[in-house]
């Protein structure tokens, strides 16, 4: 019988302080590949700071933790960050530059072709504002924008902070559908929530947190 | 390291030229600075002042303040940073990118001040033509020693009051050397030994900011 | 047994040399033709303005470059670098301050355009612009990172002024103890009192370094005291 696969993500203990307060105040994870993770929990309560501790964007300062095969502790962070896409609730991008070009500049700094652009544009419905400015996206315009950042870099984990907020019906379905095709395609997903998913199409694990701990598990 | 160098310089001037924060915002601001540099001086002493060439370069350090806390904003908007550290750049080449765009924006913003100077302070124009290499080195050292400075102090607290605390001390000898090299274009004199401050200054920062860089982005 | 007893004599040791200092400075050696009882600041000037300029800088300028270091990376190397920042601050006060006093009677002001003095003050605001950026991150991570390249970046600024006076030929006296191919230009026991004054200063940078690095440390244990409770309370809010 093969050996199960190793889990993406294997927290244990996990600390994270910054400027004196604890964000995470000991969390044990463990995410295997091709799943998606739903992070919920009041503001304030470390859904953010865990997606930045996966994501290596902020350093463990106890406990330990091995994210895509890095240790987060001693290991290359940089590594990290380059398997990793990131989708801040925000947004991702370079507010002058437009769609095109920001997505230009993703493919170049990544070394794809940049012939990926015109599909991945495509594919989350923006091509008749691709040399449109970012800051004149609607939020959820600028969410398509930041899922077609990520579809260029073909991640293997992708954090999503709070890719929800502002998403009409339509938008939820369609976001809903491409972390279907994304899970589908052996991704990793986490996305971090206020409320539990109400997607019909998934049926993600959701995570609880509070005081900077997981206090919840549903499978 | 070039190939990203000219990638992320290629990003921050185009920035620059969408946004047109240079054109509308800081060269009226430098103007503005070498009308109140007359006005201070009385007007007995504004026109034909040997003063001339330390104005030009204390206005000129005003401008770069401004334009290094420019160069960082755009960097930390809306969820940039986090998605920009997953591409997993080379920091020196980020570092080289960023201070070849500020470089570019100096040099450009200089010609105007230039042109100012010789306006509205009555520089001689022979005199302001033969200092442009000496410009040229002297503000690629403020680039260079900006583009670090400014990385040292972004996100911080207060880091726009905190850069010019932290900068200036280190612009002081390239102000000297400056001042030095155009008055003595304009009037005769020694060069090297101005020329050596200016050029041991670029050489230093650059080799610090390629070294060095990347322990910044980590932060 | 000499571990222990290095860190106890240092104090006392420091004492004494500064003591001996005042005592040939003030009393046993001469006046001088020119300047008069003016020339005994410099028992205290150039040693002061040693310990700040190379002593003091140099300290926190390696402790920052061995923090970067990733073999040498360690919380006691930011504390080295942040505490000899702290005292350099004081030593470049006082370069400032006995260096005025000496100005005033020989140039007739207490600030000149001075290349040496204008350059240790823009170092003075160097090293309180260390300090803020240290106040300015409450990471303890980030601010050592921070400060680290920031002091290496001040002390490219030391050989600028090192070599001021030659460029700028300006109003500061030349080399005062060697010229510039090592002869010895002062002499018996003057030589003897500037040398226990270098001395009697440098230990001194050192005592004041060894006990701010203990308060710093003690600070540290108070502050990590509530990081625990922080932790604690933190994990309570998720238990309700």
């Amino acid at each position: 019988m093969p050996d199960a696969p190793p889990p993406v993500v294997a927290l244990h203990d996990a600390v994270v302080f910054a400027g004196g307060f604890p964000l995470l105040s000991g969390v044990d994870l463990d995410l295997g590949a091709g799943t998606l993770s739903v992070v919920t929990g009041a503001n304030g309560a470390g859904k953010t700071s865990l997606l930045r501790l996966l994501g290596g964007l902020v350093a463990l300062s106890g406990g330990t933790g091995t994210v895509a095969g890095v240790d987060l502790g001693s290991g290359d962070l940089r590594q990290l960050r380059r398997r990793v896409g990131w989708l801040g609730h925000e947004g991702s991008f370079y507010d002058d530059l437009s769609v095109r070009e920001n997505l230009t500049f993703a493919a170049r700094a990544l070394g794809r072709p940049t012939g990926e652009i015109a599909p991945a544009v495509a594919r989350v419905g923006l091509e008749h504002r691709i040399d449109t400015s970012a800051k004149q996206l609607s939020a959820g315009q600028r969410r398509r924008l930041g899922l077609a950042w990520l579809l260029l870099r073909r991640a293997e984990l992708w954090l999503l902070d709070e890719p929800y907020a502002s998403l009409d019906d339509e938008g939820r379905t369609f976001f809903d559908a491409l972390l279907g095709d994304v899970v589908a395609g052996g991704a990793t997903v986490v996305v971090s929530a206020h409320d539990p998913l109400r997607s019909a199409a998934l049926a993600p694990r959701t995570l609880t947190l509070a005081g900077g701990r997981i206090v919840g598990d549903v499978s | 390291m070039i190939r990203t160098a000219l990638l992320v310089a290629g990003k921050d001037l185009r920035i620059e030229l969408r946004s047109r924060v240079l054109l509308w915002q800081v060269v009226p601001f430098g103007v503005m600075a070498l009308l109140l540099c007359g006005l201070a001086l009385g007007p007995a002493h504004a026109g034909n002042s040997p003063a001339g060439p330390g104005l030009f370069y204390l206005v000129t350090l005003l401008v770069t303040l401004l334009m290094i806390n420019r160069s960082q904003a755009v960097e930390r908007t809306s969820g940039t940073r986090s998605s920009v550290a997953t591409l997993g750049l080379d920091p020196a080449g980020v570092f080289l990118g960023k201070a070849l765009a500020l470089a570019v924006e100096l040099w450009v913003t200089g010609l105007v001040l230039l042109a100012g100077a010789v306006l509205v302070l009555h520089t001689a124009l022979h005199g302001a033509l033969v200092a442009l290499p000496s410009i040229a080195v002297t503000l690629g050292a403020l680039a260079a020693a900006g583009t670090l400075y400014g990385a040292l102090t972004a996100g911080g607290d207060g880091s726009a009051t905190l850069l010019p605390v932290l900068a200036l001390p280190a612009f002081a000898p390239l102000l000297i050397a400056g001042e030095r090299s155009f008055s003595a274009a304009l009037h005769g004199g020694a060069l090297w030994e101005w020329w050596v401050i200016a050029a041991v200054a670029l050489v230093a920062y650059l080799a610090v900011g390629i070294l060095l860089y990347g322990v910044l982005e980590e932060s | 047994m000499t571990k222990q007893l290095f860190p106890r004599l240092l104090g006392p040791v420091t004492l004494v040399l500064l003591a001996l200092t005042a005592w040939l400075g003030l009393w046993v050696t001469p006046r001088d033709a020119v300047q008069g009882n003016l020339v005994r600041l410099v028992y205290v000037h150039p040693a002061v303005a040693w310990v700040a300029l190379y002593v003091s800088f140099g300290t926190a300028t390696i402790a920052s470059v061995l923090y970067l270091w990733k073999r040498t990376r360690s919380i006691v190397m930011d504390r080295v670098a942040h505490c000899a920042m702290e005292v350099s601050v004081v030593f470049i006060v006082l370069t400032l301050i006995t260096g005025s006093i000496w100005g005033r009677p020989t140039w007739g002001v207490w600030w000149a355009w001075d290349a040496r003095l204008t350059s240790t003050a823009i170092l003075g605001v160097l090293a309180l612009g260390y300090l803020a950026l240290r106040r300015a991150n409450d990471d303890q991570a980030l601010r050592a990172r921070r400060s680290a390249v920031f002091a290496i970046l001040a002390a490219i600024n030391v050989p600028i002024i090192h070599f001021s006076v030659d460029w700028w030929k300006t109003l500061h006296q030349g080399a005062t103890v060697f010229t510039a191919n090592r002869t010895l230009l002062i002499h018996g026991l003057m030589a003897w009192t500037l040398l226990v004054s270098f001395l009697g200063f440098t230990l001194l940078f050192f005592w004041l370094l060894r006990a701010r690095y203990r308060l710093e440390v003690s600070r540290e244990r108070a502050l990590s005291v509530s990081l625990d409770e922080a932790l604690t309370l933190r994990r309570r809010e998720g238990a309700f």
